[in-house]
């Protein structure tokens, strides 16, 4: 009985639409924040923040966007690997021509730039649905890639190819290249993630949530009760876009320092951050980040056990990492559709009833 | 919902909507052939027939989501041939549906509360504040939705999944979601189909409550005559796509044509 | 001129390798509603299971043994018989747990099931660069050289001959047979097929091994042109475009679009950068070596133009939304 809501009375609707309506999910969720913003950083160095919390943070973000736009809206993308690197480039051009620029707006126009190029490629669903329309984020996909190879403007004519950072503060912060301090990085994420959480939370719990879940549920009964589904659907890519867009000029600028299109944004990321929302939980902001921890932890850990536990060479391991993938990934979708997040639903349930069964 | 007096229709009253000569067909199937009625304010007015008729295929028809290939339906004066659903709902016509159509991974709060959807204006920015103007929006949504689930009787459910919930219960959210449209017409497809006779019952006195509490306008279709006779004040009945009688549930039950049509008569 | 004939005619035959891929797509769409994103890899699977029987290597182990080297005829039926377990496999532990699902998840799962394909494949026969020696014609078709002067390799026109056997076998088997009618009435309507007595199961069971098969063709055609490597499973992304030009159901669409996307990109590849380069000459400068590399996107950009005037592709049948 430590965990219950009866004898909680709410006395308006106001106080039944706070995000978590029940005191100790208020405590949980600020001991986290907690936890994040002060213990964290005492133990942060070099190969923690850049192996574990970055991309953890970072990957929690685009599969955020993701879970919008496919979670929350049912439109399925392959694409998020390009709208990365449109992230990525579009930061690396505005670091590079606007010296002055505090990395807070440099973020701020990746994003929009990445919404305005995930409208473009969204385009499409005024006529198609379904599968069909991951051909189109698939052409977004591989042409993103190749206009960002092919053409020299995007990463100044370096000789090499690659897009490398710039020294950035951010309200005065040093936060890119090695330079910068392992914590103050570690800060700068997580507050933007922070911020991205909050805000999607408020979004899929509100207006726009109702509307991009009616259209995933049954779109036609949506469009008869006045949604306008491709108003809708296009708000969803624009939005979805902005997030990743900000994860991928994070990757680039905060996390790895260089990026190069195929290499830094294949496809394998679509398909990475598409497996972290199902096993996450699609439609369901908690669960991208369960989701983002699991992948981005499962091959440390499937390294540190088989390669140094077992003694395997790292072929094997790798292929035995993309098995298992592949494995979780049905083993998901057969026995929970709706991830780790609707576990942690269900022991929260029966931590409500305990210690009685009923 | 506008509290408007309850009107029952005596010959008198406005007309809402009136279909004139609509014929619809998909590919070679002609569903509808030539059909007119009216609707007129503040009535109930049931669609009857045998499987087949053109039933659900005049609804879809009236709130836009098939086009006719010929005639004009004529809604609150303004005369179209096409418009797009949530154009119509916009003038406010709302919809349930035979096989209910309700969004299954949301709760029935939810599934109520989107059929404000047109209703709520509040931008995306102060959405993602959840402050200001988006939580004064909610929040005033939240009460007028909570007046349906009163109405509705279906405060327990509120949290839960429609998808979770037993068929006659599911009906009844759907009912939910289009009267949290304040709409002024309202389409019920078979609202009672499958449902057991407390359940129907319970429907029953519901559309009742809306036609006369609110005045809300309603076209239903149904299929157990016991039902359309208690509640209709007109009724219109199709027969493969053609009107073959139309007046009240005392003149059509005599009606030679329809008694033919519901035992089966040859048609030539 | 003669130049633009044999880019037609590579780009064509590039074509049916598509098509070859597609149809595996095809058969299991048609009979079962699922996208099987997994085909590509599922050829790469089978040409690697094919060599690994034909160079006796020991699976898991990464060895060879000689000893146990297979001959050709007795390599082709036991890797058949290795999709044909494949298939059970699949059944039992995916597509039945998945019945009724809606379409997104059972593509997600292909997608899950793609990664299961890649791994076990790589950790079964060695995930280095294979060849694979059918004793399959290589080199250019002398006599088309030797006349008209026009460069074709053997090994593409006998993956052609190859393609149209394929779809005339499977023309027949689905209209003619008995289980090809079975075939049919589970595509139109999984609940009424099943209440007629027909098995789903065993349905699925068979139209994974033909797509096995076909995968297998498709590998293998594959493999002998540039070698079994992890390339192969990337023309199953090609193979999607492919599918929308041709319609998802379509076995001759799957041949049509296949040609339409292989000849389409081999002409804008070669072709696209000098034409755009004199188009804006005076203009601005381009440089035409920017259009190169364009093969990776144009099916995808060509399917999507495609797309928003017929969604249902060239010969799908026409989407009817009901309420």
């Amino acid at each position: 009985m430590l965990y219950r809501e009866s004898g909680l009375f709410k006395t308006s609707y106001a106080a039944d639409q706070v995000i978590f309506p029940i005191p100790q999910d208020r405590w949980g969720i600020l001991a986290i924040l907690a936890i994040a913003f002060v213990g964290v950083p005492l133990i942060m160095d070099d190969y923690w923040a850049n192996a574990v919390f970055i991309p953890f943070l970072i990957y929690s973000l685009a599969a955020l966007g993701l879970n919008i736009l496919t979670g929350y809206c049912g439109q399925l993308s392959l694409g998020t690997g390009g709208f990365l690197a449109v992230g990525g480039y579009s930061s690396y051009k505005l670091m590079t021509s606007f010296p002055e620029l505090d990395m807070l707006l440099v973020l701020g126009g990746a994003g929009a730039t990445t919404a305005l190029v995930g409208l473009l490629f969204g385009l499409p669903c005024l006529r198609i649905k379904g599968f069909y329309l991951v051909v189109a984020t698939l052409a977004a996909q591989f042409f993103i890639i190749w206009l960002f190879y092919k053409v020299p403007w995007f990463y100044n004519y370096n000789a090499t190819g690659q897009i490398s950072v710039v020294p950035r503060e951010a309200l005065g912060f040093l936060v890119t290249t090695q330079r910068a301090d392992p914590v103050v990085r570690y800060l700068f994420v997580l507050s933007i993630v922070v911020v991205f959480a909050l805000a999607a939370k408020n979004m899929v719990r509100g207006r726009f949530g109702r509307m991009w879940m009616a259209i995933r549920d049954m779109d036609i009964a949506a469009e008869l009760i006045g949604i306008r589904p491709y108003m809708m659907k296009l708000t969803a890519f624009a939005v979805s876009s902005f997030y990743i867009g900000v994860a991928g000029a994070l990757i680039f600028a905060v996390w790895l320092g260089a990026a190069e299109s195929g290499e830094t944004y294949g496809i394998d990321e679509s398909f990475l951050v598409l497996f972290m929302i199902i096993v996450g939980g699609l439609g369901s902001v908690l669960g991208s980040f369960l989701g983002a921890a699991f992948i981005v932890l499962m091959p440390i850990g499937l390294k540190n056990l088989l390669v140094d536990g077992f003694g395997m060479t790292a072929v094997l391991a790798k292929h035995i990492e993309i098995t298992a993938f592949g494995v979780l990934i049905i083993f998901f979708l057969i026995v929970e559709p709706h991830g780790l997040a609707r576990l942690w639903q269900i022991i929260k349930e029966k931590l409500r009833l305990w210690p009685y069964p009923h | 919902m506008n509290a408007a007096p309850n009107k029952k229709a005596n010959g008198k009253a406005e007309t809402l909507l009136s279909v004139e000569a609509v014929s619809l067909s998909f590919g070679g199937v002609k569903a509808i052939r030539d059909v007119s009625f009216d609707i007129k304010k503040g009535e109930i007015r049931a669609i009857i027939g045998p499987n087949g008729a053109g039933k659900t295929s005049m609804l879809n028809v009236i709130n836009g989501f098939y086009h006719p290939q010929e005639g004009t339906i004529t809604y609150k004066g303004k005369t179209r041939n096409q418009m797009r659903p949530h154009v119509a709902a916009s003038q406010g016509i709302a919809r349930t549906f035979q096989n209910v159509a309700l969004f299954k991974g949301m709760t029935t709060l939810d599934n109520i509360m989107s059929g404000r959807a047109l209703r709520m204006k509040c931008n995306i920015f102060w959405q993602m504040l959840y402050y200001g103007p988006a939580k004064k929006e909610e929040l005033e949504h939240r009460e007028f939705v909570e007046k349906i689930i009163d109405f509705l009787e279906i405060q327990h459910i509120r949290r839960i999944p429609v998808g979770k919930l037993p068929y006659g219960l599911q009906k009844r959210v759907e009912l939910g979601r289009a009267l949290a449209m304040e709409p002024d017409l309202l389409l019920l497809d078979e609202p009672m189909a499958g449902m057991n006779l407390e359940e129907k019952e319970d429907m029953c006195r519901f559309v009742v409550d809306v036609s006369e509490q609110y005045g809300t306008t309603i076209a239903l279709i149904e299929h157990d005559m016991g039902v359309v006779m208690d509640l209709a004040d007109r009724v219109v009945v199709l027969d493969y796509g053609r009107k073959i009688a139309d007046g009240t549930p005392k003149q059509v039950q005599n009606n030679q044509d329809v008694i033919d049509a519901y035992l089966g008569v040859s048609h030539d | 001129m003669l130049f633009v004939l044999e880019t037609v005619i590579s780009g064509a035959l590039a074509g049916i390798m598509y098509s070859l891929v597609a149809l595996g797509f095809v058969l299991i769409f048609k009979a079962s509603g699922v996208f099987n994103f997994s085909q590509g890899v599922m050829a790469l699977f089978a040409a690697l299971t094919l060599v690994g029987l034909l160079s006796g290597t020991i699976p898991f182990t990464n060895t060879d043994n000689p000893a146990l080297a297979l001959p050709v005829w007795a390599a082709i039926p036991l890797t058949i018989f290795v999709m044909f377990i494949v298939a059970v496999l699949i059944e039992k532990f995916i597509l039945r747990h998945l019945v009724n699902q809606e379409h997104i998840i059972l593509f997600m799962a292909m997608v899950g099931l793609t990664y299961v394909f890649e791994g076990v494949g790589d950790m079964m026969w060695g995930s280095d660069v294979k060849v694979l020696d059918l004793g399959l014609p290589q080199g250019a078709w002398d006599w088309l050289f030797d006349t008209h002067d026009l460069y074709v390799e053997k090994i593409e026109m006998v993956a052609a001959a190859t393609a149209a056997v394929l779809v005339t076998v499977l023309a027949v088997f689905f209209q003619k047979t008995r289980i090809g009618r079975a075939l049919r009435a589970v595509a139109d309507d999984h609940q009424a097929a099943l209440s007629v007595g027909i098995s789903l199961r065993n349905i699925w069971i068979i139209v994974w091994s033909a797509a096995g098969i076909v995968a297998l063709a498709a590998g293998v055609m594959w493999g002998a042109k540039s070698g079994v490597q992890f390339s192969l499973s990337l023309i199953a992304l090609k193979a999607l475009p492919v599918l929308i030009l041709g319609g998802f159901t379509s076995i001759p669409g799957a041949i049509v679009g296949g040609l339409i996307i292989g000849i389409g990109e081999k002409l804008v590849e070669v072709f696209s950068g000098e034409l755009i380069a004199a188009a804006f000459a005076g203009l601005i400068e381009i440089d035409p070596g920017v259009f190169s590399a364009t093969e990776n996107w144009f099916a995808y950009v060509l399917a999507l133009f495609f797309l928003m005037f017929r969604p249902q592709g060239l010969f799908g049948e026409k989407i009817i939304e009901r309420v």
